[in-house]
């Protein structure tokens, strides 16, 4: 190994046609999507299915490796990579249609992170069958956002019918009502929801369970309307008295006195954060190549080389802001390289999330402020990227939770040391 | 093929300039400061690590090639140690490096074996000059071409070593594009400032004013010149990646300050004001260093985009620089501010990377 930058072949690859993809099929949509909130693109989502399935996985958070040629030399694993890049490509395109890309998203993450090798066989093959399907992930509650053991959510086991019986409410689940909702065009999707199974025993207590479309006791209460990424539904969940099969529970059903329950959700996130990194940074270029675009046909050229001193202020800007994105996504490719090299990478995951997020609502806040009108008006997609940005900062831990994750790593301290 | 794992060789290299800064530069800086004078054992000691030797092919008395991925890597460690430190170890490289990228065969034959075959000598070069907006590509000095020579007129400032140089390489203006020239030692109008620069950092590193009134130099490269872009460039990255370790070395010592200082019956890095700033230095700090890398490695691989990125790298650089090591200051509190703590003359470094180019070189 040594210090290398030169992209993958099969990345590049991807990329290019992801690019047709995101030029045209999302971004001639993207403004009717954003002012048609809750429209589902049946197109986009059939053709994109058939697209990732015919790539050799269909879409989702989990690494997929090319199955190497007979005769080949072993080439090192560079799924989270492919990830990573197909995100931040489809991002550019709309982080919003992104976000309703077919496939297993952080619901198969978590099976992927928290599951058994039987549990992954059994619940992630369907994302390659013949209809596009979906999976999303239920942490977040009313009363339980950042301060994830708060979770009121409930689950108890009916040892009659050994069946796990769960009580809560559930937020803000990304893909949710594709998930659940049993749409005729779509296969059989399920949500993974997080509740405990001992409250007494706090985080060590939490579970995730797979909780399978159309379960009976688990409804849709509520789509959100939102700043952004509009394309993308968000739905509130309430489950009463839902019943899952036993071996529904992703890991190990028994207690013990520890936070292994807590640390699946963990790895989950360790897995996802470069990756919703990704998404942020799709959109911040985007925003930074439409402003160079702009100023460009305006006549303003940005003079590279030049003493900071010699700079007019927007050149000074545009420059900050390459150097922001491009420092940004190296954190990113660092990140998911690690983690297709199975290095352990929670703070460089955390961090390359602390920076996207960063750096994303900087870079789309800076290009509206500095295109005047321009950014302001919805007859450019500016505009719509600036609100689609915020996100990045907000879901798969805020700024500041993934601030306190780095600094007690750095710190060497303890959630109770630091919190 | 993505990957950020410095190869077996590189390792070994960062592992002993690493062990030198920590063990050598560091506990001497402090002093070297106040006193405005290195130990002389330790500038010899830092060239005996072999870093310039290393970088410079057998058919020029090295034993190894040039690679800038190799340099930052290197220079961070070293600039851990000390800024000044390093930039006094590194000095030869002023000379020699510029002569490797642009010198002639000539050029390269008649200087370079005698520079890495030898102990540590102050070859050294000049680029910057006294104005606010200093650039490196609009100089004010000037070269003439006179016959197969050259005539320099003008003023350098902060020219590492140059009272007891042997040689240094003066970068002038040649018909509007900057060129270097090789001036010898004892050259009829070429003198050199009693007087040491004083600047706000850095005063360990011996810099002086140089003028030149009619000196009479060799075009780097011969009389078709050479490209000073690849020169301009391999100052950027380095100074970026000596920033990195500047600021690392603020952060370091800012987090253990954090641990151990107590307010408000907690451990002040238990404040998520005092966390979130080390996370932030922490993540700025990583940001730079793969911007560097990278710069590095396109400089390598002569990338289309090279000499952008190391624009871009330093320019990020010098401002992360000052952020980190504000930040160190300020998590220090009053003691931040007094000398005897290390973050102090940290900060004062930190700040030299937005002003000052040429003064390192991979
Ligand atoms: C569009 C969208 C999609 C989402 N998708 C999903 C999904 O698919 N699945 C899912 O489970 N969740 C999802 N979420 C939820 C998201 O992860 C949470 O909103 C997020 O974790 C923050 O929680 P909260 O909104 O309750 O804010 P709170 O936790 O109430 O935080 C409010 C503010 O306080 C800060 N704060 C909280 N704790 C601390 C602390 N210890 N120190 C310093 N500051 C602190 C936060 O950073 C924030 O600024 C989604 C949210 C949105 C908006
Ligand atoms: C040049 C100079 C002149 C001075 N003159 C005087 C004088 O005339 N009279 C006098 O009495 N004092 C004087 N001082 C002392 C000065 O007021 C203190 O240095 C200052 O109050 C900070 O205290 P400290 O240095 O102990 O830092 P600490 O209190 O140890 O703070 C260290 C760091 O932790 C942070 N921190 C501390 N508590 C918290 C918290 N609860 N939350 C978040 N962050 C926190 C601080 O902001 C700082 O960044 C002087 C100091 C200097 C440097």
């Amino acid at each position: 190994m040594t210090i290398d930058f030169e992209a993958p072949k099969p990345l590049v690859n991807m990329q290019t046609m992801l690019q047709t993809v995101a030029e045209n099929m999302m971004r001639p949509t993207s403004r009717e999507m954003d002012e048609n909130e809750h429209a589902i693109p049946w197109d986009y989502i059939e053709f994109m299915h058939t697209a990732m399935r015919s790539m050799g996985g269909a879409g989702g958070l989990a690494p997929v490796e090319d199955k190497p040629k007979e005769g080949a030399e072993k080439r090192p694993p560079i799924g989270y990579q492919k990830l990573a890049v197909q995100i931040e490509m489809l991002a550019w395109g709309d982080v919003g249609y992104y976000l309703i890309t077919p496939g297993g998203g952080l619901g198969a993450a978590a099976v992927q992170a928290a599951g058994t090798p039987e549990q992954k066989a059994k619940f992630l093959a369907r994302f390659n069958d013949d209809k596009p399907t979906f999976a999303a992930m239920c942490m977040t509650e009313p009363g339980a956002g950042s301060d994830t053991s708060a979770i009121r959510a409930r689950a108890v086991l009916d040892e009659k019918t050994n069946e796990w019986i769960i009580n809560g409410e559930k937020i803000f689940v990304t893909a949710g009502d594709k998930s659940f909702t049993e749409y005729e065009k779509l296969g059989k999707g399920f949500i993974v929801v997080w509740a405990s199974i001992d409250p007494s025993a706090g985080r060590a207590g939490m579970r995730a369970f797979v909780v399978e479309a159309g379960t009976p006791g688990v409804k849709i209460t509520k789509l959100e309307h939102k700043l952004g990424i509009r394309a993308s539904d968000t739905a509130a969940i309430s489950l009463v008295d839902a019943r899952v099969p036993f071996e529904n529970v992703l890991g190990s059903p028994t207690v013990e006195k520890s936070t292994t329950g807590f640390k699946g959700a963990m790895a989950t996130f360790d897995a996802t954060r470069p990756l919703v990194a990704a998404s942020g940074l799709g959109v911040a270029r985007a925003a930074l190549e439409f402003l160079k675009e702009k100023l460009k046909e305006n006549g303003v050229e940005i003079r590279y080389g030049l003493p900071r001193q010699k700079l007019t202020n927007i050149e000074r800007e545009v420059i900050d802001m390459e150097i922001m994105l491009k420092s940004s996504w190296l954190m990113v490719l660092k990140a998911v390289w690690m983690a297709d090299n199975k290095k352990s990478n929670a703070l460089e995951s955390s961090m390359s999330k602390v920076k996207a997020g960063d750096v994303t609502t900087k870079v789309t806040q800076k290009a509206v402020e500095i295109l005047g009108p321009l950014g302001y008006s919805r007859e450019f997609l500016l505009e719509k990227w600036f609100r689609d940005a915020k996100i990045t900062d907000i879901y798969e831990g805020t700024g500041q939770i993934n601030r306190l994750v780095v600094a007690r790593q750095i710190l060497g301290y303890t959630g109770a040391e630091l919190r | 093929m993505y990957s950020f794992e410095p190869n077996e060789e590189q390792q070994m290299l960062i592992d002993a300039v690493g062990k030198f800064a920590e063990n050598d530069l560091r506990p001497a800086a402090h002093d070297a400061e106040e006193s405005r004078e290195l130990p002389k054992k330790l500038v010899s000691k830092g060239w005996e690590l072999g870093f310039l030797q290393a970088s410079t092919p057998e058919a020029y008395g090295g034993f190894g090639e040039r690679s800038a991925v190799t340099g930052v890597l290197a220079l961070e460690e070293m600039a851990y140690g000390d800024l000044a430190g390093a930039l006094a170890v590194l000095t030869p490289s002023l000379f020699a490096t510029p002569v490797l990228l642009g010198g002639s065969e000539e050029q390269k034959q008649q200087y370079l074996p005698k520079i890495v075959g030898g102990d540590w000598a102050p070859y050294t070069g000049a680029l910057m000059e006294m104005s606010f907006d200093f650039d490196p590509n609009a100089l004010k000095t000037t070269a003439k071409a006179e016959g197969d020579k050259y005539i320099l007129n003008g003023e350098k400032i902060f020219v590492p070593f140059a009272k007891d140089a042997e040689a240094l390489i003066v970068y002038a203006n040649l018909d509007g594009i900057t060129q270097g020239f090789i001036v010898e030692k004892g050259s009829a109008g070429l003198s050199v400032s009693d007087e040491r620069e004083k600047v706000m950092g850095l005063n360990a590193l011996p810099m002086y004013r140089v003028k030149l009134e009619n000196v009479s130099a060799s075009r780097l490269g011969g009389a078709s010149g050479h490209d000073f872009e690849l020169i301009l460039s391999a100052m950027r990255v380095a100074s970026a990646a000596a920033a990195v370790g500047v600021a690392r070395s603020s952060f370091e010592f800012a987090k253990n300050y954090a641990k151990e200082r107590d307010a408000f019956g907690v451990k002040i890095a238990q404040k998520q004001a005092i966390a979130f700033f080390l996370a932030e230095m922490a993540t700025e700090m990583e940001a730079i260093r793969l911007l560097t890398w990278e710069a590095a490695w396109k400089l390598d691989n002569n990338k289309e985009d090279a000499h952008t990125a190391a624009y871009l790298a330093q320019t990020g650089a010098a401002d992360m620089a000052m952020m980190v090591t504000d930040r160190g200051v300020q998590i220090y509190g009053g003691h931040g501010y007094i000398r005897e703590n290390p973050v102090e003359l940290l900060m004062r470094n930190g700040r030299g990377f937005a002003s000052l180019l040429g003064l390192v070189i991979l």
